[in-house]
């Protein structure tokens, strides 16, 4: 079964191949569930010109925040950026792009990106800035605009426990955008917290089957909390 | 005198029913769920993924992994589940969803609201407002009725980029209830003490008000 051991021993290994100009869909909502390895790495490499399809851009100084630091992001796709200054900077001088997406729209078209699906009708965003351009479609009498899906050159992703063949399970809420990301990578990347044998996570548990998995790391997370509000 | 925001988040609390799945915005749409009447239990919904969501956590049960959907620490409930971003806004464009309460700019008579973009000011993102306006079952904005200036936010027609069209059904400020119907807000309840005349000169779109208007209720 070696064909099917997923796990490579460096981020080195893990994010070769990326180039300029790619196109990378990381999981992650905020700063909870983000691939924190697979982003140092992308920083220590210096690859520019990159599209990111995340739904936040991290903090300043965590998280996807730090691509910005060396101006590697061209173009954001993403639902809510206001969480950094040097993100606001950049657009600001015309230094970076941004595409925002509803949520829910973006989680749609990493899952239909995924699936094979190129494109899928909401009624989200319909006579709104979102839908300028975009084709409008009746069913029932309520109107829906056309949405395309996204797939990435690689998609890099942040599951609690994987098994050498690339199943994942997630904690928490810490799943978030990563199961949809993980199926719309042509490279899918997977650090974790537990690289375990097959047969130790239940079948039926997993989130992610490892056929959309294509290699798996061993991470190590700082988890940096982004509002930690207390019981009063 | 007009509502604090306890008061209008007391208010909304009483449109819940005894069973139904919530999704509160961030600020005053939040502290509905501290005011949830005895006797109705409702669980709420964080986009992020959590269907069940607790109270914020003592400082031994903090978890980096358990966020809401404002990035904030969080519990979960007994019964709670949790998912993908996928599952869980299927769940609110499916409909599924019985009440989602959120902030506004401004609303107008048509049920539009305009909640995410102030033209000229940085742009942060809509986040999940737009799926959630385009699928919930029933829709409450809070807001107070004016602006600082005294502008009324409740118009004939919402003049800045629009969250969503023809979605909004009642809307709760510090003066008043209001229903959104017919191309008209129908004044249901005044906050008490506001009179109705105070309520028609703060409200720029058109205003139907129908025999005697109550006061809200507080228990």
């Amino acid at each position: 079964m070696s064909g099917f051991d997923k796990v490579v021993s460096s981020f080195e290994a893990a994010m070769e191949g990326l180039e300029d100009n790619m196109t990378v869909i990381a999981g992650g909502f905020g700063l909870c569930g983000i691939p924190e390895g697979s982003i140092a790495q992308i920083k220590k490499m210096g690859t520019k010109g990159l599209t990111i399809v995340s739904n936040n851009c991290g903090v300043d100084g965590f998280g996807l925040g730090i691509l910005l630091e060396d101006k590697q992001i061209k173009k954001m796709i993403s639902s809510y950026v206001g969480e950094n200054a040097l993100f606001e900077q950049q657009l600001l001088n015309g230094e970076l792009e941004v595409e925002l997406t509803p949520q829910g729209t973006l989680a749609e078209k990493m899952r239909a990106g995924g699936a094979g699906i190129p494109a899928f009708y909401t009624a989200t965003g319909y006579g709104t800035p979102v839908s300028e351009g975009k084709e409008v479609k009746e069913f029932n009498g309520r109107p829906y605009i056309l949405e395309e899906s996204i797939t990435g050159d690689f998609a890099i992703v942040k599951a609690w426990k994987a098994d050498r063949y690339g199943n994942c399970i997630y904690r928490h809420t810490a799943q978030n955008f990563n199961p949809m990301a993980a199926t719309a990578g042509k490279i899918t990347v997977v650090e974790v917290e537990e690289i375990v044998e097959p047969g130790t996570l239940d079948p039926a548990h997993i989130h992610t089957p490892g056929i959309y998995v294509d290699r798996v790391i061993q991470g190590t997370f700082e988890k940096r909390i982004e509002r930690r509000v207390t019981a009063k | 005198m007009a509502l604090t925001r306890d008061q209008i988040a007391m208010r909304v609390a009483q449109e819940f029913q005894d069973g139904n799945y919530v999704n509160l915005g961030i600020g005053i749409p939040t502290l509905a769920a501290n005011y949830v009447p005895d006797g109705i239990s409702v669980m709420l919904q964080s986009e992020n993924g959590l269907l069940g969501m607790g109270r914020y956590p003592t400082e031994d049960e903090i978890d980096a992994d358990m966020i809401n959907a404002g990035k904030e620490t969080v519990t979960a409930i007994t019964g709670a589940s949790i998912f993908s971003s996928a599952e869980s806004f299927a769940m609110i464009r499916g409909g599924h969803v019985d009440f989602t309460v959120l902030g506004a700019f401004e609303v107008d008579v048509n049920g539009n609201i305009a909640s995410w973009m102030i033209p000229g000011k940085l742009i942060k993102g809509m986040g999940g407002a737009m799926d959630l306006v385009a699928g919930a079952k029933n829709i409450i904005v809070t807001m107070t009725h004016a602006d600082k200036h005294g502008n009324s936010k409740l118009l004939q027609e919402c003049t800045l980029p629009l969250t969503g069209v023809n979605c909004i059904t009642r809307i709760i400020t510090d003066l008043a209830v209001l229903e959104v119907k017919d191309g008209a807000f129908y004044l249901r309840e005044r906050a008490p003490g506001v009179s109705v005349d105070e309520i028609k000169e703060k409200t720029a779109g058109k205003l139907v008000v129908a025999g005697e208007v109550p006061e809200m209720v507080f228990a």
